[in-house]
């Protein structure tokens, strides 16, 4: 019973960090509708800007909240600068291209990041820096309550309140709502599109920042593919719960991360990776439009 | 451009030109032109669903891995015929394997079909990765030690003719479905899959026939591949190895044979062409320039080198008015 208990905080803490990714892969899908495949590794770059900024500043010599913080403001930024890049630069240029076009140019974008980062970061892993310090907060029988990962779902929360305060309370959130509603309707009433799937862009992979910045610090060892099972993870769970429904990402990567720690947990580790596809295709095939999502009839 | 239209001169011109690179280039190209060989299974068998019927799918590795394994372990297993025909066995279990990976595809398809675009693709990338974890943790398969010591042919020439043999059974295949009136089931899919709907055609069953048509095609080239290489492990068929089938696709042109042909010996060889380069700069760019390429001409020719042209098309419209 107390592994249980255990287990669900891990699972709890390792859900939270898949939600951070798949909320940045359900609002690119919400307003674009495209799988921004090379999320996870703006994600990735994300984990590599603030391990050589705590290097170069030597900030790692001094492990708190400050530090913390810090470094979750500099890959924030860094992210979302590679984001807007990104957008600019591979997906504008196809804004009315057929689907599969995007989707293959996410792809190559996705697999120039991670090769590109092979060749600046180099290929082997690296350690990352001690953000906080790791301390039993409290226990009660043999359950431990540790401090990353309290921190992990407080930051957590905090980001994806953040996120719903600007979805729905904010002028901006309106626009991209409207966006998504229909952008050619929402440019009439003065929204220029361009510039809200952008902001989106930003937004998202700002979110992957934060979330580099806490996996670096619960599993500190980065390399340049880190972000390919951890992205597919994410965009399984965004699907799952819904795509393009910010509380359904949120829903399914908590389903996530609790299911793959008791899979590790009570089965084998080596089917974790299986599990996510399972859980996908099952949900699919009988519930197409995710647990939370909308099913959409297609008009002629 | 006369025998692409008959298999028989297409297999005599293919021998020839084996028989001439049998002697004329050293092992190493000799190696990378029989993957060339695979490639061009590979991506005209993907061509099939995501060229022709408009559905992308991500699993394709995973369908080659059966064909693989399947091949590797009936080759060393099972035994058909005595030692001089060992050829025939070759063929007859590659076109097992390829039987066994369409009824992958069969079982895959059916439910996951009924999706499409992106949702479909998440889906065959799902179904290929545990295709590949399922290998992992199978035993007799060598698990991640993979599979050693396949049987393979003795000389280049026999791989090469038995590589081009498949390769003129597949081109030919397709090509007939093609100009057949289930040709044309699988392309007014691809147009508007409700106007097929509407115009009486099954569009469900019509998607899992080109899969499984394709899924055959790819477990025969996972067969050819596990000769060439004699050796076989689950990390061969990753994720990136389906991307690598989809970009020669989309590279030589989504609904182009002839396109795709071009594009995966094009996709083989230049690896292997960039090679110099990482050597005068110290870093290995090769992908980077892959994927950076792959980008640009999505932006810059979003419908692939021919577009839906065969290379005679191309050929009759630019090269012969100019002349």
């Amino acid at each position: 019973m107390q592994d249980f208990i255990q287990h669900i905080i891990n699972g709890i803490s390792l859900g939270s960090i898949y939600a951070l990714i798949a909320l940045g892969y359900t609002m690119v899908y919400g307003i674009l509708k495209m799988i921004n495949f090379a999320h996870s590794d703006v994600y990735m770059v994300g984990a590599f800007a603030a391990y050589y900024v705590a290097r170069f500043f030597g900030i790692d010599a001094s492990p708190g909240i400050a530090t913390l913080i810090t470094l979750l403001v500099v890959s924030m930024v860094c992210c979302s600068l590679l984001g807007l890049a990104i957008e600019r630069l591979a997906y504008r240029p196809l804004r009315n291209a057929p689907k599969l076009n995007v989707l293959i140019t996410a792809i190559g974008v996705s697999l120039f990041l991670e090769y590109a980062g092979q060749v600046v970061f180099g290929a082997d892993p690296k350690v990352f820096p001690e953000v906080m310090k790791d301390m039993v907060l409290f226990n009660i029988g043999d359950v431990e309550l540790k401090s990353f990962d309290v921190t992990v779902l407080i930051v957590s929360v905090l980001a994806m309140l953040g996120l719903q305060f600007l979805i729905f309370k904010t002028k901006l959130g309106r626009a991209m709502r409207a966006v998504s509603a229909n952008a050619s309707v929402a440019s009439l009433l003065g929204v220029n599109p361009d510039r809200i799937i952008a902001f989106t862009f930003i937004v998202g992979s700002s979110l992957a920042g934060v979330g580099s910045v806490l996996v670096g610090m619960k599993y500190p060892k980065i390399d340049p593919l880190m972000g390919m099972m951890i992205g597919l993870k994410a965009f399984v769970a965004a699907v799952l719960g819904g795509i393009g429904n910010v509380g359904g990402a949120v829903l399914g990567a908590l389903i996530m991360g609790l299911s793959e720690e008791m899979v590790v947990a009570y089965l084998s580790s080596t089917y974790r990776d299986a599990l996510a596809f399972g859980i996908l295709i099952v949900i699919l095939i009988f519930k197409p439009a995710g647990l939370l999502g909308k099913y959409t009839v297609e008009k002629v | 451009m006369k025998f692409i239209k008959s298999p028989l001169i297409a297999i005599a011109v293919l021998s020839v030109l084996g028989l001439v690179f049998d002697f004329g280039i050293n092992a190493y190209f000799q190696l990378i032109l029989l993957f060339a060989l695979v490639n061009c299974l590979l991506s005209m068998s993907l061509n099939l669903v995501n060229g022709y019927t408009g559905q992308f799918s991500l699993g394709h590795a995973g369908f080659m891995a059966i064909g693989a394994y399947f091949s590797a372990y009936a080759n060393t297993h099972w035994d058909l015929l005595p030692p001089p025909l060992q050829a025939v066995e070759f063929f007859i279990w590659a076109g097992c394997a390829g039987l066994v990976a369409a009824g992958a595809g069969f079982l895959v398809g059916l439910p996951s079909l009924r999706l499409k675009g992106d949702y479909l693709a998440i889906v065959t990338l799902g179904f290929g990765e545990i295709i590949r974890v399922a290998l992992l943790n199978m035993d007799f398969l060598g698990g991640p030690r993979g599979y050693s010591n396949i049987p393979g042919f003795s000389s280049f020439l026999f791989s090469f003719i038995f590589a081009s043999l498949w390769l003129v059974i597949c081109f030919f295949t397709i090509w007939r479905v093609m100009h057949s009136t289930y040709g044309r089931g699988f392309l007014s899919v691809r147009e508007d899959e409700i106007a097929a709907e509407a115009m009486g055609i099954n569009t469900t069953r019509m998607k899992v026939r080109a899969f499984v048509l394709s899924s055959f095609f790819a477990g025969v080239a996972g067969s050819l591949f596990s000769h060439f290489t004699n050796f076989i492990s689950p990390s061969s068929f990753t994720f990136l190895q389906s991307v690598n089938a989809v970009i020669m696709v989309v590279l030589g042109g989504m609904g182009s044979m002839t396109g795709s042909v071009v594009a995966a010996i094009f996709i083989t060889v230049l690896p292997e062409a960039l090679r110099p380069l990482q050597e005068l700069t110290g870093v290995d760019l090769r992908m980077v320039i892959y994927s950076l390429s792959l980008v640009l001409v999505m932006i810059l020719r979003p419908k692939g080198l021919f577009g839906d042209l065969e290379i005679t098309d191309v050929w009759r419209k630019y090269v012969r008015r100019s002349a």
